[in-house]
């Protein structure tokens, strides 16, 4: 392969960006001068270059957030240090929300106006946008600054949302809940007149203030009885002596001491269930990988959250983030292998800042490296970031996401378990799922088991966002009723009437009042046509418009769709087409012609997607209309 | 001269008169299972569609080529497999013993109706070739979706940014259309026929060519073939091989000569001969296929199946035959 590269030279700013991830060019093979003079005409180091593709991505982050965009100088300079070719690079970054292949300004301001925050007032805040420094996506602020409409941010619980990214060289990323657009505008100002957004900082609250903060996104904190969320707001998460005073690394320890199998049986006997949405079984999976012949396996934490009304494991990451790097370290000697990624999702700064000193912490506490506890055994953790794409939450998509590659989801089989990060056998879970871990370990499978009820043990969190008091993270054990999770909440906002709530987020079921008394397993969820998800319950009392949240929801999975197959690439428009005739009473045909028609598209989207993203992009709207929250308008059809 | 050095020169020592081959392969392991209710038997390692196209049974495909890595993307080839909680892919599918497949099932014809009805609501399939056969077996109405949307002009569609659209009103459906990218003298991209099939990017990557001029740029309804920066192809690493040309199932990317003998309404399938030879220029000995119409070379393609080029081909056998004609500066004369 030749690359062609035609375009003028990158500016210091972009080469450095570049550098500063892969290190100096080390010969001509990768974008430097020839290594060895004497040497001729050869050249070496294709191979070597290549076997970094994996660092594509956090390359076109170092470039985005240096510069504010990928120009065509700076791409190529980084496909000549990965020899990767440039329109394969090219569709990388153009697969990604948050980079951006055309001239943007430096500072950006990301305004959430998914279905929780839509609630909360976002389209008001646009709108206010709009006037103040004009439309979404253009330069304002003399080209300083703009601001862009984003999908759910993971701060559900504070509705509305934004999120500030400043390019520079000391370049920033913020999340703020709850903004108004007075405040976005203060704030795009000030940076633009060269003041930094805050004090870019990881620490945590003071002692004294962090409980009560903690508390506005998980009300329970600090109450008797939590078994996941029992550190949090507890500990300074920034302290390991904290961790495991507070009973950290017991788990472990307890792991090294019994031995690979024991721990996969302590598991299994669990019966744990992954809490990112499949539900598949935990210790099956790592049996499945303990299994596999060959070397390397790999461990791969899934903390893309990024389904709408979904904010628990953000929670974890900022609160208890030690928890995570102990699980995963139990799950990689469980599972044979010796290396994790993190993926955590470019919209959690703050998340990912903790998470890297825990790292770090851990490491040098000999919690990580090449001989864990004194053990001999070897584990170390990698942190990588998404780049704005919801498909990548999808374990096979968010592989070829770390691989340097478009977040596509593949087809299966193979199934990770056999075929997973670089081809090789990979074992991936959801953080809420691991954080259920070093407890299990640490105490016996039997009493995670005794928990809950017969086909959903333990503990369970829960995103309650919406018309409630007191939105936030709750802890139950499974059994609870979707009534009892509203009452924790402080029932249904002031006054209102329940109307609907969305379980499972956007990908989830619309369910009515009359559906108070489900008890939220995953057995009876799906006795009753519904789902559990990633734990989402958004409430909706009598003031929502239904209609143009399923739009929203409907746009959601037009956004995000990879494009892959012809299902969901189209079938999303489609489906979307469709309500925005319901919502402008212009139906193609009869009602019943229109139903027929999303009927029609949701059994293909389910049948024949490639990926659970087709498989339930047509689910909450299909439910709205079961639920009768929405109906097409009888009378219209003489309008037609 | 003495004898023996006549002997010497007169009779060569005796050889092997054939180059000893590998040795062989042990036949696969067979693999029973139920197509359509009867029981079968095909070698271990088979998809679905290997198994089904022995025995008959027509599974319509698009993103599928024998000479390419199944990509699995249009999903017009699903079939039923008893247990499998969604269809699966026949064209990348491996059979399993005791496998319980349905070709023909109501769903099975459900999904491939909507797919067929998804892509012609939104893609021009005019030249694609079977495409119209398969709507009309499957019954398929692409126009309950409503009147097409109008064209977006050029470049439009490509600067899509991922995760941001503007809403429809539903009035129309939306489609890819968009004016024809004409930017060399060999080839055109009508990336209004486009399926996003991903053959041609395939056939410029690791399938075929190792050129990588071409990928899939943009998300969702957006992603779209491009180049870096939609770069004209004449500045990109393109070598114009035009094997993208010869696995595009639309015509989306078209001769040259092909694409302005339709404008201007010559061009006549029905009216042109086909004829194999071994391309001119140099020792590999590629078969070529040149379709010939009143005398002239229209175009160039190679058969799927000749066991040197396995269909593909390089720029001189593909586009280098203006010689064999009039001479002069036509379509094919070099980039
Ligand atoms: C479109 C899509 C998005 C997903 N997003 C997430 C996610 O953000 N976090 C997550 O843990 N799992 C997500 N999943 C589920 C993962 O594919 C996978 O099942 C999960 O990470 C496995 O971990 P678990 O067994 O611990 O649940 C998603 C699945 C799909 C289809
Ligand atoms: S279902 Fe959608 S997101 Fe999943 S692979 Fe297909 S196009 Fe991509
Ligand atoms: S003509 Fe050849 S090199 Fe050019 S895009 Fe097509 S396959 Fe690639
Ligand atoms: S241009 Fe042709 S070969 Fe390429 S993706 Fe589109 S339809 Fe397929
Ligand atoms: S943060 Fe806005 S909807 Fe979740
Ligand atoms: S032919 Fe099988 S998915 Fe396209």
């Amino acid at each position: 392969m030749d690359l062609v590269t035609l375009a003028p030279r990158a500016t210091p700013d972009e080469r450095t960006a570049v550098d500063v991830v892969l290190g100096a060019p080390a010969g001509r093979w990768d974008g430097g001068e020839r290594a060895d003079p004497e040497g001729g005409h050869t050249s070496s180091g294709g191979h070597a270059a290549r076997e970094r593709r994996h660092l594509l991505l956090p390359v076109l982050h170092a470039i985005q957030a240096r510069v504010g965009w990928i120009s065509r100088p700076a791409l190529e300079y980084a496909c000549r240090r990965l020899s990767i070719p440039p329109a394969d690079a090219y569709g990388v970054a153009r697969f990604y929300g948050l980079f951006s292949t055309t001239p943007r300004p430096p500072i950006v301001a990301h305004v959430c106006d998914d279905v929780v925050c839509r609630l909360a007032g976002a389209e008001d805040v646009c709108a206010d946008l709009e006037r103040a420094v004009g439309p979404a996506g253009e330069p304002a602020l003399g080209g300083e600054a703009t601001w862009l409409r984003s999908p759910c941010l993971g701060r559900c619980e504070r509705a509305p949302a934004a999120l500030f990214t400043v390019a520079g060289t000391l370049p920033e990323t913020i999340a703020a809940a709850p903004v108004d657009a007075a405040g976005i505008v203060r704030r795009l100002e000030r940076t633009a007149a060269g003041r930094r957004l805050v004090p870019a900082r990881i620490d945590p609250d003071p002692d004294e203030e962090r409980l009560a903060n903690v508390r506005r996104s998980v009300p329970q904190a600090g109450r008797p009885g939590l078994r996941i969320l029992h550190r949090v707001g507890i500990i300074n998460p920034l302290s390991l002596d904290d961790y495991v005073a507070a009973g950290g690394y017991r788990g472990l320890r307890r792991a090294i001491e019994v031995g690979r199998e024991a721990v996969i049986a302590e598991v299994t006997a669990s019966g744990l269930l992954g809490r990112g949405g499949a539900a598949f079984p935990t210790g099956r999976k790592w049996a499945a990988v303990a299994a596999q012949p060959g070397q390397p396996h790999y461990t791969v934490c899934n903390a893309d959250e990024s389904e709408p009304g979904t904010f628990k494991d953000r929670v974890l990451m900022e609160e208890d983030p030690y928890a995570i790097v102990e699980a995963m370290t139990i799950e990689g000697l469980a599972t044979g292998s010796s290396r994790g990624f993190l993926y955590i999702r470019a919209e959690y700064p703050l998340s990912a800042a903790r998470m890297a000193h825990a790292l770090a912490i851990a490491r040098e506490a000999g919690y990580l490296g090449t001989d864990i506890l004194g053990s001999g055994q070897m584990f170390e953790i990698e942190i990588r970031r998404g780049a704005g794409a919801y498909v990548c939450g999808e374990e096979t998509a968010l592989f070829n996401s770390i691989e340097g590659k478009r977040g596509e989801p593949r087809n299966k089989p193979p199934f990770p378990v056999e075929s997973g990060l670089f081809g090789r056998p990979t074992a991936v879970n959801n953080i809420e799922t691991l954080v259920n871990i070093p407890g299990i370990v640490a105490d016996g499978g039997a009493a995670f088991a005794a928990l809950g009820t017969e086909g959903s043990r333990g503990p369970k969190l829960f995103c309650i966002s919406g018309a409630v008091p007191h939105p936030g993270v709750y802890e139950v054990e499974f059994g609870a009723s979707l009534g009892d999770l509203i009452t924790l909440a402080g029932g249904v906002s002031g006054g209102h009437e329940l109307r609907a709530v969305l379980l499972g987020g956007a990908s989830g079921v619309f369910v009515g009042p009359e559906a108070l008394d489900l008890q939220l397993t995953f057995e009876a969820t799906r006795a009753a046509g519904a789902t559990i998800g990633s734990g989402v319950v958004m409430v909706f009392d009598d003031r929502v418009d239904i209609v143009a949240t399923l739009r929203r929801v409907a746009a959601f999975f037009r956004d995000e769709s990879c494009g892959q197959c012809v299902p969901c690439r189209v079938g999303t428009v489609r489906q979307e087409e469709l309500l925005a005739r319901l919502a402008n009473g212009r139906p193609n045909g009869s009602a019943d012609d229109e139903l027929a028609l999303l009927a029609d598209l949701g059994q293909a989207m389910r049948d024949a997607s490639i990926c659970g993203l087709g498989q339930t992009a047509s689910s909450a709207i299909e439910s709205a209309f079961r639920a009768g929250l929405v109906a097409f308008p009888r009378q219209a059809e003489a309008r037609a | 001269m003495s004898s023996e050095i006549a002997h010497i020169f007169s009779e060569p020592p005796a050889r092997s008169t054939r180059i000893p081959g590998p040795p062989p392969v042990p036949a696969p392991a067979e693999v029973e299972l139920t197509i359509d209710g009867s029981l079968v038997s095909v070698p271990a390692g088979s998809t679905i569609l290997d198994a089904c196209r022995a025995r008959s049974i027509e599974i319509p495909t698009l993103c599928f080529l024998e000479n390419l890595t199944p990509v699995n993307a249009c999903r017009v080839c699903v079939v039923e497999v008893a247990g499998a909680r969604t269809l699966v892919p026949a064209c990348s599918r491996r059979v399993e013993s005791g496998m319980d497949v349905q070709t023909a099932s109501e769903r099975v014809r459900h999904s491939r109706r909507l797919v067929l009805e998804l892509l012609a609501s939104s893609v021009d399939l005019s030249t694609a070739p079977g495409v119209a056969e398969m709507l009309d077996a499957y019954g398929a109405d692409p126009a309950r979706f409503g009147p097409a949307a109008p064209p977006a002009p050029a470049g439009e569609r490509d600067a899509h940014q991922p995760g941001h659209h503007h809403a429809s009103d539903g009035a129309s459906a939306a489609t890819v259309a968009q004016p024809v990218t004409v930017d060399n003298d060999l080839y055109i991209r009508d990336y209004a026929k486009c399926i996003l099939c991903y053959k041609c990017v395939e056939a410029c990557g690791v399938d075929a060519q190792n050129t990588f001029a071409i990928a899939v740029a943009g998300r969702g309804f957006d992603a779209h073939i491009s180049t870096e920066y939609a770069t004209p192809l004449p500045a990109s690493a393109c070598v114009y091989c035009g094997n993208c040309i010869g696995v595009c199932p639309t015509g989306a990317l078209m001769f040259r000569s092909e694409h302005e003998m339709r404008a201007a309404g010559t061009w006549d399938e029905a009216a042109q001969a086909r004829t194999d030879t071994i391309c001119p220029y140099c020792g590999v000995g590629c078969t070529l296929t040149l379709h010939v119409q009143e005398g002239t070379i229209v175009k160039v393609t190679s058969p799927l199946d000749a066991s040197i080029t396995e269909g593909h081909l390089c720029v001189k056998g593909r586009f280098g035959f203006t010689f064999m004609g009039r001479g002069g500066t036509t379509a094919g004369d070099g980039a």
